[in-house]
């Protein structure tokens, strides 16, 4: 009779080529991540990089890595009285992000903890506002504000991007208010707990996670915005975006000051989107909603 | 004990937010409200973000509101934009500027719209203005059908030819003053150098009735051909529309700079600018950036000529910005004080002693030429600018009579349209992915189809 032989350490290393198998595949999906984030920051960091070169090497072929850096760009913008516009836009985008957060969630509360009649059509008009190209509501929109002689005024704008965010705003805050699971609603009610109540100690906490991403998406497109800014703003009320199309010329170079310029208005988003990322996390790992 | 929720609690709140949104228009914010309270004492300007009219809103302030009393709010806009604003403001009389910046191309057409004041009564009537003092080109290419004045040239430009002086030299030729485009062509071949990464020339390429079709205009109406004749039959498959084309066409994908169809002004600036191609033709206004030695290696080693000819004895094309206000402005006399301070003999000496006497927005004054400091600054090309716009003639471009204004465009509202699709397809031709005879049939249809509005 033969015993059969086995090796005792053979599962082990089994296990090492297995460990070593997943470890490798684990480090090539590690490098592919970076890869793409990378691939996806290269235009941020070039945007960040020509703001601090001369004009004369941002508009090089093919371009420059090795630069002395210069605050040339950053003089021209500043010369030109920023402030003004980031202002504006700093208005209309927080503003109108407060109206859309205070319509939105109790209409989103109608629509998903305790659904109206027809929530469904309710829903689909929501989002049906949307179907319409932005541009084939330009010329209602323009003689309307002309009419009311709101032309060239920030509040135009907040009521704009109230309306814009809203449908968008409304489909979001359903979805995470859904996720709260009606068994706690039901217990605070058993418990006594008023509708305030509710929301303030329930709901709030758990669907922070996802107010703070409605509110950034929010202020993001508000920010952003160049359409209805570029045809309803003038000398007064004009934001971000517009002060930043005003460094393209077709006689010079503007690239690197209109890098520079980029950069500046970018950072209040980026700044928000900090502020919001802290928030998501900790909302997250609090543990409401897994 | 738990607090009942009672929707009375919540009726302070509600009201509190009513409040809020219905006077927040009244105390509004960095840019709420929309009147001046009509008093003259804010005017509004929209213009385009090139270097002059920067100076123009820098300078404004301490200078024209300092005497005045008027304060001037700027807007600035890329020019696609700058159109689409003012025809708007101005179609739908929304009264949002009450001065435009517009283009020699803008200001024939709006005029036959009704969309602009006259400035003539307004230049006549104000005697520190000097009127003769303007060029005549300039006068003509912004005047409507009624020979009156409708936009205040700010500055003007024509084209020419510029030239390394250095490598010309290494290889011993010599530039003539009025070059033909054969001998052009010739220096090009003889310079293009593939190795030292040098170009012979540099042509624009990119795509737009503004962009390659500016100098390439210019090219065709030496070479005989045109866009439409005097009765408005298009001539853009003609021999000498296509000969001028492709010999466009050759000479830059033959000895051009690499990436040729998304060059245009800024690209060939910087390509020449930095000493990678042996000439250029395009505006006169680049010259003073190609001296400038912060923004060029090439600066003090550019030598000038004329624009190129074929068949015609001059060339150059005709291109001013000018200062325009709108029929809709709200006050039209403080407007005008603006545009005859900022295009005045004074706002030139303004800028050239505080900013420096290359940042002049000249072009457009005789008197301009005769100012010392800016001779000394603009010696290399000064008297070649004044020269080449004197000899462009909006009117009468080529050899053969047009039926609107305009040299290396046709002052018509569809032409911007109808260059730029040609320009897309010849743009193209330079890539190699289609051939001149096709780009141009296929052009003589769109300009039929402008045609068949005119005829």
């Amino acid at each position: 009779m033969t015993a059969v032989r086995t090796d005792p350490k053979a599962p082990a290393a089994r296990q090492r080529r297995r460990a070593r198998r997943t470890d490798r595949a684990g480090a090539g999906w590690t490098a592919l991540a970076w890869l793409v984030g990378l691939l996806f920051f290269l235009p941020v960091l070039w945007m960040v990089l020509t703001g601090f070169k001369r004009e004369v090497d941002a508009a090089s072929n093919p371009p420059t890595w090795v630069f002395t850096p210069v605050l040339d760009g950053y003089r021209q913008v500043f010369d030109r009285d920023i402030t003004p516009y980031l202002l504006n836009s700093l208005m209309a985008s927080v503003v109108s992000t407060l109206f859309v957060l205070l319509l939105a969630t109790p209409a989103a509360y109608a629509l998903s903890i305790r659904p109206v009649a027809k929530w469904r059509d309710v829903l689909f008009f929501f989002i049906s506002t949307k179907m319409l190209p932005a541009v084939a509501a330009l010329l209602p929109i323009y003689l309307l504000v002309k009419e009311l002689g709101l032309l060239d005024n920030v509040w135009t704008m907040v009521v704009l991007y109230t309306a814009m965010n809203l449908p968008l705003a409304v489909w979001m805050m359903r979805s995470f208010l859904l996720e709260v699971p009606p068994a706690l609603i039901e217990a605070a009610a058993v418990d006594g707990a008023s509708v305030l109540v509710t929301i303030r100690r329930i709901l709030l906490p758990i669907v922070a996670p996802g107010l703070a991403a409605t509110a950034l998406i929010c202020f993001i497109f508000s920010w952003n915005e160049f359409f209805f800014a570029v045809n309803l703003t003038a000398t007064r009320a004009g934001t971000s975006p517009i002060f930043l199309v005003g460094f393209i010329t077709s006689e010079g170079l503007f690239l690197a000051r209109l890098c520079a310029a980029a950069t500046l208005v970018s950072l209040p988003v980026v700044l928000a989107g900090w502020i919001a990322q802290k928030q998501l996390v900790r909302g997250l790992s609090m543990g409401a909603v897994k | 004990m738990s607090r009942s929720w009672s929707p009375h609690r919540l009726r302070p709140a509600l009201a509190l937010s009513v409040v809020a949104v219905l006077a927040a228009p009244a105390c509004s914010g960095a840019g709420g409200g929309s009147s001046d309270g009509g008093d003259g004492k804010t005017i509004t300007v929209l213009m385009v973000g090139n270097p002059q009219m920067e100076d123009l809103a820098k300078v404004t302030a301490d200078s024209f509101t300092k005497t005045t009393g008027i304060t001037v709010r700027f807007t600035i806009l890329p020019e696609n934009e700058l159109r689409d604003k003012v025809t708007q403001d101005v179609a739908t009389q929304g009264g949002q500027y009450d001065v435009a910046t517009i283009g020699a191309y803008e200001a024939p057409i709006w005029s036959k719209n009704g969309w602009l004041h006259e400035l003539s009564s307004y230049a006549d009537a104000d005697g520190g203005y000097d009127r003769n003092d303007l060029l005549q080109p300039m006068v003509t290419s912004l005047s409507g059908e009624d020979g009156k004045l409708y936009a205040a040239p700010f500055y003007g430009e024509s084209s020419f030819l510029m030239y390394n002086k250095e490598l010309f030299a290494a290889k011993g030729l010599t530039m003539p003053e009025r070059p033909t485009w054969q001998q052009v062509a010739q220096f090009a071949a003889q310079l293009d150098d593939d190795k030292a990464g040098v170009s012979g020339i540099c042509l624009r390429g990119l795509s737009g009735w503004g962009e390659l079709f500016a100098p390439l205009t210019t090219v065709v109406n030496t070479f005989g051909g045109t866009w439409f004749e005097k009765d408005w039959t298009p001539r853009v498959n003609a021999p000498e529309f296509v000969e001028a084309t492709k010999f466009y066409v050759d000479l830059v994908r033959a000895h051009g700079q690499p990436g040729a169809p998304q060059a245009g002004f800024t690209e060939c600036l910087n390509t020449f600018g930095q000493g990678k191609a042996a000439m250029w033709y395009d505006a006169t206004s680049a010259a003073g950036t190609l001296e400038d030695a912060s923004a060029s290696t090439v600066a003090g080693k550019v030598g000038y000529a004329y624009a190129p000819v074929a068949k015609t004895a001059s060339s150059g094309w005709l291109w001013a910005w000018a200062l325009a206000m709108p029929k809709t402005t709200k006050h039209p006399d403080a407007a005008w004080q603006f545009i005859s301070w900022a295009t005045g003999k004074e706002y030139e000496r303004l800028v050239g002693s505080t900013l420096g006497w290359s940042r002049v927005p000249a072009g457009k004054r005789q008197s301009t030429y005769t100012i010392p400091e800016y001779r000394q600054s603009a010696a290399a090309f000064a008297d070649l600018t004044l020269a080449s716009i004197q000899e462009a003639d909006p009117k009468n471009p080529g050899v053969q009579p047009r039926p609107a204004l305009g040299v290396q465009f046709v002052g018509i509202p569809e032409f911007a349209d109808l260059g730029t699709k040609v320009s897309q397809e010849v743009s193209a031709a330079i890539a190699g992915s289609t051939t001149v005879e096709k780009a141009l049939a296929d052009g003589q249809k769109l300009a039929e189809d402008v045609a068949r509005e005119y005829r």
